[in-house]
């Protein structure tokens, strides 16, 4: 579209005082998000450099450097078994959540039913509530379930909002799949669970892919929640780390730092692997852009 | 796509019950939803009827007792005070300053790919590291008092942390991605051509943004104000870890974790979860309904 029609305000002979005004604007506003970006890289960056130096009081940098707080913190905070329980507590969660949310995207992506937009509305509720106002009363609950301190408790907590969140990325996504194609394959005889097999799963993969890995991140970083329900044995790593920094009397705050070094690392890494897949900003809106490259 | 199905039965002289309950759209495809629904209602909207209850049944007193508690005690009834004053201009910040940048973003941009992801990332740091990183970075001994000592721009090193400013920057840090995300998201919705038209008639670009672009976007900023201050609502880590927690930033969520948990007063946490829940069903029922004055149509960026 832009290549048939001249962007006249562009065109520096006709309109110049905008266009430079314009110009000088955007240089601004990126020298304003490089100066906010650099605090931030040098913020991360300072918790990094604590993390390997051996002391650091008052100077520019640490008096010497090691790594050995990253092993201190593996031990002292028993970092394999912490780990365990996180990649547990998330796998749970992104299946439990993807297998009741998926059914559930599809049939409000493709029908109207009496009753439909109280059904919306209840799946919203738990993501527009704060997380520690839910969280309060149903720890309570899951306390005199004998859920809570456990496992269990801590993966029915944070199915809360996952599951509800799965349902809004999903029902978006279904909504853009044709649904002639299912018609079509219906006309060509397919019964009902053929149709689900060859045609819906490898139509929906990339989006519960998608779901998948936001809801994991997600759930490695809910604080409130596991925070409220998970005992001695269930605490992912948020948690610890929280627990790391209120008990740091006796600890190093190098081990602290090492141990949410580590924790921000991995989160990047899969968060990367999201990037990869989802178009971050198609989150809500699915828009269709000119092929670019 | 059921009309096919239907045919036959709407000749029949009487319909089934069952052929009546299609035509509205239920049918044993219903069933999908019903996992889902059961398990909201049970782990979302039966916990917080029985919070509510709960709150209702204090552990002395009648039953408002909790509630009257809460609001005759300043220290308590300040928490409502504190949270909104550091979550609302959190909240404001993180959608007004993810506006110009989402808005030099979007079309084509060369790096778009890159900067998103840049601007993104911040999303991964977590409360604890971007506790720590404030405690050092901005501390007295860190970096930035050592540029600004050094650069006399100050003449002793300023206090960001352990105060209301250590706070709203971790709640900017953490909460301007999701912001921007959002805004691009909704941003990229809006129809190019529209302002190619505008410009075709004669407007610059500042009237193209004011009188275009943003009362387009605008109900989609409600949704972002909103989302955004969901999340600088529960400030509970940030406002422990680099705030002071017994004092200007003592919020809602403190009081309310401290009643359940440390003083095991469940009937009196649950009260304060309510009287959050009220709060924030407030703010949300008050920007919707601003929301519901703006433009609402099929162009995109609504939400």
């Amino acid at each position: 579209m832009a290549t048939t029609t001249p962007d006249l305000t562009l065109d520096p002979t006709r309109t110049p005082t905008p266009a430079r005004r314009r110009r000088g604007l955007s240089i601004l506003l990126w020298i304003v998000v490089g100066f906010g970006f650099l605090n931030l890289l040098a913020l991360v960056l300072s918790v990094v450099v604590d993390s390997l130096g051996t002391a650091w009081f008052g100077g520019w940098l640490p008096k010497g450097f090691t790594t050995h707080w990253y092993s201190d913190a593996w031990h002292e905070f028993d970092l394999s078994s912490v780990l365990l329980v996180t990649i547990e507590v998330a796998a749970a969660v992104v299946i439990v959540s993807v297998l009741i949310g998926v059914p559930a995207s599809y049939v409000l992506a493709r029908r109207s039913f009496p009753g439909k937009r109280i059904l919306m509305l209840l799946f919203v509720l738990p993501i527009l509530v704060p997380p520690i106002t839910y969280g309060i009363p149903l720890a309570t609950l899951l306390y005199s379930w004998h859920l809570a301190g456990s496992m269990s408790g801590v993966i029915l907590a944070n199915l809360v909002p996952a599951v509800p969140f799965v349902i809004l990325t999903m029902t978006p996504f279904i909504e853009q799949i044709d649904p002639k194609i299912e018609s079509a394959a219906r006309m060509c005889g397919a019964p009902t669970r053929v149709i689900f097999t060859r045609i819906l799963t490898p139509l929906l993969v990339p989006g519960i892919l998608a779901a998948c890995i936001l809801v994991l991140v997600r759930t490695i970083g809910m604080f409130e929640l596991t925070f409220l329900t998970a005992g001695p044995t269930s605490t992912t790593l948020v948690v610890s780390l929280y627990d790391a920094v209120f008990s740091a009397g006796i600890r190093a705050n190098q081990s602290v730092d090492a141990m949410a070094t580590i924790y921000t690392v991995s989160m990047m890494v899969l968060l990367v692997i999201a990037l990869r897949f989802v178009n971050p900003t198609q989150l809500v809106t699915r828009v269709r852009e000119e092929p670019t490259e | 796509m059921s009309a096919a199905v239907d045919l036959p039965a709407a000749r029949a002289p009487r319909r089934t019950l069952r052929h009546r309950l299609a035509d509205r759209g239920v049918d044993r495809m219903l069933w999908l939803v019903l996992p889902a629904t059961a398990f909201v209602i049970v782990l979302f909207i039966y916990p917080f009827i029985y919070g509510l209850q709960l709150s209702f049944d204090p552990l002395k007193g009648g039953p408002l007792a909790n509630y009257k508690e809460f609001f005759s005690d300043p220290y308590m009834r300040g928490t409502i005070w504190k949270t909104l004053r550091l979550g609302l201009p959190a909240a404001l910040f993180n959608v007004l300053a993810s506006v110009p940048v989402a808005y030099a973003m979007r079309g084509k941009v060369r790096g778009k790919r890159t900067i998103t992801t840049l601007l993104v990332i911040p999303i991964t740091l977590g409360t604890v590291l971007t506790a720590q990183g404030l405690i050092m970075y901005a501390g007295p001994q860190g970096w930035l008092n050592k540029v600004l000592t050094g650069l006399h721009l100050v003449d002793h090193p300023v206090t960001l942390v352990h105060n209301y400013i250590g706070v709203f920057l971790s709640l900017v840090i953490t909460g301007f991605p999701f912001a921007f995300l959002l805004t691009l998201s909704y941003l990229s919705g809006i129809d190019p051509a529209l302002e190619k038209a505008a410009a075709t008639l004669g407007a610059g670009p500042w009237q193209r943004f004011r009188k275009i672009t943003l009362p387009l976007l605008a109900p989609g900023l409600a949704i972002t104000f909103t989302l955004a201050f969901v999340l600088a609502f529960s400030v509970f880590p940030s406002a422990q870890m680099v705030g002071k927690p017994s004092g200007s930033t003592r919020v809602i969520s403190i009081a309310a974790y401290e009643a359940a948990f440390q003083n095991f007063d469940y009937s009196m946490g649950s009260a304060i979860a309510m009287i959050m829940a009220v709060i924030m069903l407030i703010v949300i029922a008050m920007v919707m309904v601003w929301r519901a004055t703006l433009y609402r149509g099929s162009t995109g960026g609504k939400g």
